[in-house]
């Protein structure tokens, strides 16, 4: 210990100016707090006296970062990484604020940065110190991480003897030896199942790997070769950035790249007030959305067999001075599922949003951040106050939850005559074909298909969302070549076609959503499970349009087909299009064939010949579906994004068809028709304050099936607020209560309780 | 200016008729935004409506908030219903339909598409005028009515715009 005290005083420090680095986030945090602007500048000199210097370093940095990513992109083995481009690396200050930052997933700009501020607390320039060519690896998501299978790289850059920064890089790995095979495990309840988590590991010095890491973490996953390839990904992507920024210190001089850094942050900040000030509103937006967790009849423990829903509200304020304040007020505890999240995963994620919208430019660092406010309740899903909870698929609950957010900005867009802004949200990205066990190479495997990186975009107002495009998490995503998916995995594509009736209805609808079929085959020890929404939208339309499509699953098991198959028989091929007739049944014979709104699911045994269907969600509508015109109609029954019986039931369109049975809508018939159901409308349509009357009386007589009541008290548990808004709205009786207890479920885990 | 005047009102007009050219439109999304917007906009928006009332903000598709000569703010459709006063929630005086049962979700949806009424029901908000579905809730049963936009009118024309808000003849 005394040889400890010995080191660390004559220990020089790193930061800059002899400081350490904790003193130099203290510095930071001080300045910004009481100036209102990134590190005290309320000028910047470097761009207001020699602005293209300052925009060349920029554009270099930038560059160089993006041309890491691509490089780094184009080496990697795993098809998540090279396909998807599921991987990302960020720039960072000495204190851990992000400077520049790639294409990619680009919500790791905040958690690794996370990170960094957490090695930067917890004293690691001490212990177990931090020198030039050190590596350091976490994926622990209570420190600074979505879930546990984006694995982050971290290097520190140092200039003769200090540090000038760090340089980031993440990839989504496909396996973390969690409880079942696959990178986003359904199965986990706890942290203690969610798979190997490394919490700031120095796990390399002189720029190599740790032989003791090597051997651990590659015994700690199954997935060995693609764990190893995806790191040296990561490694030689951070040391390209290294390497430019030290060439362009040589070149401009050190001052000069520390002035540059704090610069481009404030003026990150300042640039989002702009944007702000520019397409939104002063005011206050609100609006919630929600998810199924139907764990009752799951095989996980007993405290976590619980019919619940996750909620998700939310108001948005847009203040005087442009400061951008999101408040969660109103969300539900934590549970036993894996889909907890932590603020750095949802701050960080609505920054990937807002990239996408809002601040659509290359300038996205942590500028952002300082002007803007996140409030997360304490014991909630998205900040619990129990180091227990598991995170392995924490994007089931983020990408729902700002899902609304996208109405409370198209609501501002669509004031100011932005039209072209509007989007009415984002798709549930599932479902997530996930699973494991030796594939076609006699190798133990797991799989996780991306192809959800491709769903339905929302409506906007001035056109239909993009079909089968897009993932709010990744802008850059796409569905992958089905060639490299079943090299990937032995699972034989029987279908990939566009999925009807799964966008969301409007004057402009949603982009449709698809499905693929796959067929097991060269597989052994094979499970796999399904992830998505299932009795539940998690999205919402927007000024009349329709929410998109739930979800359901599709699975046969002990077919015939390998028989049809040898005797050259018709088998299924295509999408299930109208799973209330289906039709790979009059195909197919099979022990078992199942079709349920059950959409989550553990580990299920599948044998070769065994089907699973893979169903991608669409995008939520925008406006009333009766001023939808009638070619478009046309085009969406003949290109096969909506089923003939919805037609009119949906659009009040009059449909017929041709000879070569092309669909035609009769304009002046469906004008008619239109007319007619507006009537209808009226007549059916109560005035809202008498419908309230008697949705009070149900609530007074708690008339609602457990999973609801259940995402009530939840709520009411954690905020007064809610709770008293709750009851002032419906006006009821002082003394009306809801808590879990009274619910007959387990409450394992439970702390605040405000209902008490 | 280049910010100014960078979209003529025709192009404007097919942007709200959405008959605007593809690449016109993703000119419109990867630009800098026009600051003459709004004005244009409203504008368009006006000389449509069937009534005087001057439009301060519009509210959602067929909705506006609007001046009255008694200094009220008024949402109001542009069949000329009006809903209530602006710092009310218009869908707390409109018409609504609950789909809160598998029959009504199948006019929508397949079966197996279909949001299940025990978790979530659809909430239709129709104007009693016209009948214009004009917004949709996804939603839980027994949840409140949501009041999703309450601008600040004042400092939005006061501190951004920087003029006075359009007064009623």
């Amino acid at each position: 210990m005394a040889i400890n005290e010995k080191e660390l005083t004559s220990r020089k420090n790193i930061g800059w100016d002899g400081k350490t680095l904790k003193q130099m986030r203290e510095e930071i945090d001080q300045l910004s707090r009481t100036t209102g602007h990134y590190a005290g500048l309320k000028k910047l000199p470097l761009k207001e006296t020699e602005p293209i210097r300052y925009e060349k370093i920029f554009s270099k940095l930038r560059g160089g970062v993006v041309h890491a990513r691509e490089t780094a992109k184009k080496v990697a083995a795993s098809p998540i990484v090279e396909q998807e481009g599921e991987l990302c690396f960020t720039l960072y200050t000495p204190e851990g604020d992000s400077i520049v930052t790639s294409t990619g997933i680009i919500i790791h700009v905040g958690t690794m940065g996370a990170a960094i501020k957490f090695m930067i607390k917890n004293d690691y320039e001490v212990n177990p110190g931090i020198e030039d060519g050190d590596i350091f690896c976490n994926n622990d998501c209570q420190i600074g991480n979505v879930h546990p299978c984006d694995v982050h790289t971290i290097v520190p850059i140092f200039y003769e003897g200090e540090l000038i920064g760090w340089v980031g890089g993440v990839t989504h790995v496909i396996d973390v030896g969690a409880t079942a095979p696959g990178s986003m495990t359904v199965g986990p309840v706890t942290r203690y199942d969610d798979g190997y988590q490394v919490a700031c590991r120095k796990i390399g010095k002189n720029d190599t790997l740790l032989k003791d890491w090597l051997i651990e973490s590659q015994r700690s996953v199954r997935t060995t070769k693609y764990w190893l390839l995806d790191e040296r990904t990561r490694v030689a992507g951070c040391h390209m950035i290294r390497d430019l920024v030290l060439d362009i210190v040589k070149e401009e001089g050190v001052d000069t790249y520390k002035k540059f850094i704090r610069e481009v942050i404030e003026e990150g900040r300042r640039g989002f007030v702009n944007q702000v000030k520019t397409l939104l509103i002063p005011g206050k937006y609100r609006q919630v959305s929600f998810v199924d967790v139907p764990y009752k009849n799951l095989d996980v423990p007993p405290y976590a067999r619980v019919n619940t829903i996750m909620h998700a509200p939310t108001e948005l304020t847009v203040h005087k001075d442009g400061k951008f304040q999101i408040d969660f007020e109103g969300v539900n505890r934590w549970g036993w599922h894996s889909y907890n999240a932590t603020p750095v995963s949802i701050t960080s994620g609505i920054w990937v949003m807002m990239s996408q919208t809002l601040i659509p430019n290359d300038r996205v660092n942590d500028g952002a951040y300082y002007a803007s406010q996140f409030d997360l309740p304490y014991g909630s899903w998205l900040n619990p106050d129990d180091i227990r909870t598991a995170h392995s698929y924490a994007w089931h609950f983020l990408v729902s939850a700002w899902s609304p957010l996208w109405r409370a900005l198209s609501r501002n867009y669509f004031a100011r005559g932005y039209l072209e802004e509007v989007n009415a949200g984002n798709a549930n990205t599932s479902n997530w074909l996930q699973g494991g066990g030796y594939n076609q190479y006699n190798e133990n495997h797991a799989v996780n298909s991306f192809e959800s990186a491709a769903e339905g975009v929302g409506a906007s107002a001035v056109r239909d969302g993009i079909s089968h495009a897009a993932a709010i998490w990744n802008p850059e995503g796409d569905m992958g070549d089905m060639e490299i998916w079943e090299l990937a995995e032995p699972l034989i594509y029987l279908g990939r076609s566009i999925k009807p009736n799964t966008a969301g209805y409007g004057k402009y609808r949603g982009g449709s959503g698809y499905e693929t079929l796959r067929m097991v085959y060269g597989a052994k020890d094979w499970t796999m499970f399904f992830m998505g929404n299932g009795y539940m939208s998690s999205d919402c339309g927007l000024m009349g349009g329709y929410p998109a499509a739930a979800g359901y699953r599709f699975e046969a098991h002990g077919t015939n087909l390998k028989e049809r198959i040898e005797k050259r028989l018709p088998i299924p091929t295509g999408g299930d299009r109208d799973p209330d007739n289906p039709e790979y049944d009059r195909l197919i014979e099979a022990k078992e064939i199942i079709r349920d709104k059950q959409a989550i699911t553990t580990e299920t045994i599948f044998e070769n010949y065994d089907l699973y269907l893979n169903y991608l969600r669409g995008g939520p509508g925008f406006g009333d579906p009766l001023e939808r015109k009638p070619k478009m109609i046309e085009d969406d029954l003949n290109e096969g994004h909506l089923l003939p019986r919805f037609a009119e039931s949906v659009y009040g369109a009059v449909v017929t068809q041709d000879e070569k049975g092309k669909y035609i809508v009769d304009e002046e018939a469906t004008a008619k028709r239109r007319e007619q159901i507006r009537k209808e409308r009226l007549k059916r349509g109560v005035p809202t304050k008498k419908w309230m009357e008697k949705e009070r009386k149900k609530i007074i007589n708690k008339e609602a099936a457990v999973q609801v009541r259940h995402m009530y008290a939840s709520t009411f548990a954690l905020s007064e607020k809610f709770y008293n808004e709750f009851k002032s709205f419906w006006n009821l009786p002082k003394d009306w209560k809801l808590t879990e207890d009274e619910l007959g479920v387990p409450v394992f885990g439970r702390k605040i309780n405000k209902m008490r | 200016m280049a910010q100014y005047d960078k979209y003529d009102r025709k192009t404007i007009e097919e942007l709200i008729d959405g008959t605007i050219d593809f690449f016109k439109l993703k000119e419109m999304l990867s630009n800098f935004k026009d600051t003459d917007r709004f004005d244009k906009y409203i504008s368009i928006l006006q000389e449509r409506v069937p009534w005087d009332d001057p439009i301060l903000l519009p509210a959602g598709l067929h909705l506006y908030i609007v001046q009255k000569p008694d200094g009220k703010r008024i949402v109001k459709c542009d069949c000329g219903h009006e809903f209530c006063e602006a710092s009310d929630n218009w869908k707390l005086h409109a018409l609504i339909y609950v789909r809160d049962t598998e029959e009504k979700m199948a006019e929508l949806y397949p079966k197996m598409l279909a949001q299940d009424p025990e978790w979530q029901v659809l909430r239709e908000y129709y104007c009693p005028g016209c009948a214009t579905q004009l917004e949709v809730e996804a939603v839980t049963p027994w949840y409140p009515v949501i009041k999703d936009f309450e601008p600040d009118i004042d400092t939005f024309y006061k501190e951004w715009l920087k003029r006075p808000l359009p007064q009623a003849k």
